[in-house]
């Protein structure tokens, strides 16, 4: 079948064609920039973050007139609290593992920080972006984490003090992207840096394969794998444990927390909240990225439906309107099939010019979110698949039609306008 | 004649039962996306101090010095505790007040039941009359009671409905972390969201727990109830413990003034360089003064408080209400035109262009106006379900009201009206004998 007459026949009706092309043209700029948040969303929930996750929970605790820790005394009478808080937890009959931790990946609250390979402050440009730990010698089979050179703390490491700064432990353990950054030779056991501008080191004594850090805010971006553990027990009034539990006992596990954490100590808050499985701190943290998943997913399946309607009430009015013609032809000796076809080549037509005014329109959508909002380039395969997505649709939608088309018999030509 | 065109429009209507189904789904859910994006947007972009926020300011003073800004010369967006309470000492604006994030225990008087977190501000007197905070029971604490550290608390009404019963409790004693407090005020009801008076610290300003305390600054320091808010520093505090950081240059301390008119702002300003160039001379800051005076619009301006998901998901929804309409055109052109016999007998019969152009307006208008309802009931099940989706800080904001309704009625009906316009100015250029020829 030659194109020219279906060409010459979509001049007759150009508004109409227009419309059709003007609504695939933006149905793809959405589709293909909607599906690109998508697949980007996606990737940020899919990253790992080092740790084991399952059977993994949190018990976020404070105490009640707790001293206040401003002097050696009142310190070591909170670590001594904590101290036995941990072997009540370490004792329960489903608890696997647990130790104090300041924070966790995901979880909404950090200690972010400098690393150097040079003491003090004053050393712009060897200056990272890092995330401090401050965990104690169980953090690492608690968390599940994966040693892949050198070793973990050993009790003896473990320092406990005040506040978060001031002081540095001599000893830390490092993640490999912040070991392989720091020291690209791959030997960063045994190596020495500095965090928070400090001028004393701490001595790398092992290397995890990975540790996110914590939150999900964009900022963090830059130094998502930067992690470094001190061992260090906080002794604060507000305190997270992180426990796991016995393979399979998580509920079970969670549940004995409260009491006998009660029943060591009664002066502390234990809210609802407090006892928090990791999973739930997983879904949290990405409630944004997985709403906005559904939002655009919904926006675009509504998008084709509208479309596909769209494309089904216009190519039903041209069939009217053409009644008499395709009567006509098919007295001439036109097959249904070519009825059939000639509608679907020219639906093939319009949408393909939608498509290509469509592609142009996606790219300058994505321009414009990239400048006001955070988003990346738009890779070429969005497009093609976005683009392969609106033909099918175009075809799908135009068979209905097409088909009353091809039944119309040939008498009708007959008959006279 | 309105009402002939009614009846004629609601005859052609029923005819095509499936294409008008078709064009009043598509506007319903066209608008509906938009009404519902907006709704969250309108909620979390809002004013949410509308009579004042332009006289509310939000002073931002440069201890961390240019050495510690990695990519921009903005100083921290919050205070040091030795400038805060400087400035507070100084006292130049109208009412001004510090304030920081703290989450103290509260232990019941019943023996038996366990103590609780209570999240809230430490503030001082100025707090309550330069937020304009209502009042349900007392009132705030006076300027006596921040420099005497006095032991009291306002307390919010959801606070006061768990420990009181919803009693007047001004005068009731409260334990905070182990200590006395005389109640002296109940909020009636006050959550403003964002929450602007703090938004470094409450999750970049919209935060679902409510607070529902508020002690004095100058107590609450005493009575050691350490900040909960976020701690930003340039260097490591010297010293230990909730005193180190007092002592230390590290910003955690949220400021706001009020500032009646330009002159104050102007003077206000002034007094904030001349404070900074005092410290460079007194050899405390090694830097030239840089601070800011923003307004509480262009504060959360700046603090990007309003998501952008949240602009991004009503930009989207636009474009998804732009392809409605171009389909609505299409699909009003072909109904239109599948009239033209119709049209060119009652062209031959004497209606003028005009009528015809009203009838099919009048048409136009009648499935927006279906559409526009059906598009009310999607919204409204839209802004339920959005909470389900989006984080709940957010999405819980999303209300319907009156003026929500009424948009999503008009932009339905005016969106299909201006559909309907080119197909309504085709279909009345038909030549009535041809038309009569043809049938």
């Amino acid at each position: 079948m030659r194109l020219h007459p279906i060409i010459a026949a979509l001049r007759k009706h150009t508004f109409g064609v227009a419309l059709i092309a003007l609504q695939i043209a933006l149905t793809l700029a959405i589709v293909c920039n909607a599906l690109f948040i998508i697949g980007e969303r996606m990737a940020r929930i899919d990253r790992p973050t080092g740790l084991n996750e399952s059977d993994l929970f949190l018990v976020s605790q404070m105490w009640v007139g707790a001293p206040a820790g401003s002097d050696a005394a009142s310190t070591d009478k909170l670590d001594s609290m904590l101290l036995q808080d941990l072997a009540t937890l370490r004792g329960l009959p489903d608890v696997a593992a647990a130790g104090p931790m300041n924070s966790l990946p995901l979880y909404p609250s950090s200690h972010t920080s400098t690393v150097s390979q040079k003491p003090g402050t004053d050393n712009p440009g060897t200056l990272l972006h890092t995330n401090i730990y401050f965990a104690d010698d169980h953090a690492i089979p608690t968390l599940g984490l994966k040693l892949v050179a050198g070793q973990n703390f050993s009790a003896s490491d473990v320092q406990h003090r005040r506040s978060q700064a001031g002081g540095q432990s001599p000893t830390t353990i490092v993640t490999k992207a912040l070991a392989d950054r720091l020291f690209p030779d791959g030997q960063a056991v045994g190596r020495q840096v500095y965090f928070d501008g400090s001028a004393s080191p701490s001595t790398i004594v092992g290397v995890v394969e990975r540790l996110q850090v914590p939150g999900t805010s964009r900022w963090t971006n830059g130094f998502a794998w930067y992690s470094a553990i001190e061992p260090v027990r906080l002794d604060r009034a507000d305190l997270l444990y992180v426990v796991r539990a016995k393979p399979g006992r998580l509920a079970a596990a969670m549940k004995e927390v409260p009491a006998a954490l009660y029943a060591v100590n009664p002066m502390r808050v234990l809210d609802d909240d407090s006892v928090e499985s990791f999973a739930d701190v997983r879904a949290h943290a990405y409630r944004a990225d997985i709403g906005m998943a559904i939002l655009m997913g919904g926006i675009c399946l509504v998008l084709l439906g509208i479309t596909a309607a769209s494309i089904v009430g216009l190519t039903s009015f041209w069939v009217g309107q053409r009644h008499h013609q395709i009567g006509v032809r098919r007295a001439l000796g036109a097959r249904r099939k070519d009825i059939l076809r000639y509608f679907q080549i020219e639906n093939l037509v319009i949408a393909g010019a939608g498509t290509a005014a469509g592609a142009g329109l996606a790219i300058g959508l994505n321009v414009l979110l990239m400048r006001y909002f955070e988003m990346n380039h738009l890779p070429a395969l969005y497009l093609v698949a976005g683009a392969l997505i609106v033909l099918a649709l175009g075809q799908g939608a135009v068979l209905v039609p097409a088909r009353r088309a091809s039944r119309v018999p040939p008498a009708v030509a007959t008959r006279g306008r | 004649m309105f009402a002939y065109y009614f009846q004629l429009a609601l005859l052609s209507l029923r005819k095509s039962p499936g294409l008008t189904a078709l064009m009043v789904l598509a506007i319903a859910v066209g608008v509906a996306s938009s009404m519902t994006t907006y709704a969250v947007f309108r909620a979390v972009a809002g004013d949410p101090i509308p009579w004042k926020s332009s006289k509310l300011f939000v002073p931002q003073l440069d201890m961390f010095g240019p050495k510690a800004h990695l990519n921009s010369s903005e100083p921290p967006d919050a205070m040091d505790y030795l400038d805060a309470m400087q400035l507070m000492r100084d006292h130049r604006a109208t009412l001004q007040s510090a304030m920081y994030e703290i989450s103290p225990s509260i232990v019941p008087s019943d023996a038996r039941a366990h103590p609780v977190n209570v999240d809230g501000h430490a503030v001082y007197s100025e707090f309550f009359p330069m937020l304009d905070v209502p009042f349900k029971y007392g009132s705030g604490w006076t300027a006596q009671d921040d420099a005497q550290h006095a032991a009291v608390a306002v307390i919010s009404s959801k606070l006061n409905e768990k420990l009181f019963g919803g009693a007047n409790s001004v005068g009731r004693t409260l334990n905070i972390e182990g200590k006395d407090y005389r109640v002296i005020g109940v909020l009636d009801n006050w959550d403003p969201q964002p929450r602007f008076y703090d938004v470094v610290n409450n999750g970049g300003g919209f935060d679902s727990n409510s607070h529902d305390l508020f002690l004095p600054f100058t107590r609450s320091i005493d009575a050691g109830i350490t900040n909960q808010g976020s701690i930003n520093c340039a260097q490591p505090p010297a010293e230990t413990g909730f005193v180190g950081l007092q002592h230390s240059s590290c910003a955690w301390i949220a400021y706001m003034v009020e500032l009646d008119n330009k002159d104050a702002v102007a003077s206000y300003h002034e007094y904030l360089y001349h404070y900074s160039a005092l410290q460079q001379q007194a050899g405390r800051f090694g830097w030239a003064p840089n601070i800011r005076l923003r307004n509480v619009p262009e504060w959360l301006d700046f603090e990007q408080v309003v998501p952008p998901d949240t602009k991004l998901s009503l930009v989207i929804a636009l474009g998804l209400m732009a392809v409605c309409l171009a389909n609505t055109i299409g699909l009003l052109l072909a109904k239109f035109m599948r009239r033209s016999g119709e049209i060119g007998l009652r062209r031959a019969l004497g209606a003028p262009r005009t009528a015809i152009y009203a009838q099919f307006i009048t048409e136009a208008g009648i499935i927006g106006a279906a559409g526009g309802v059906l598009g009310l009931l999607l919204t409204i099940v839209g802004v339920a379900c959005v909470g389900k989706v989006l984080p709940t800080d957010i999405a819980g904001l999303a209300r319907i009201d009156t003026w929500l309704l009424l948009y999503t009625l008009l932009l339905a009906v005016t969106a299909t009206i201006l559909a309907g316009l080119y197909p309504a100015l085709r279909v009345a250029k038909i030549h009535p004998a041809l038309q009569l020829k043809s049938a």
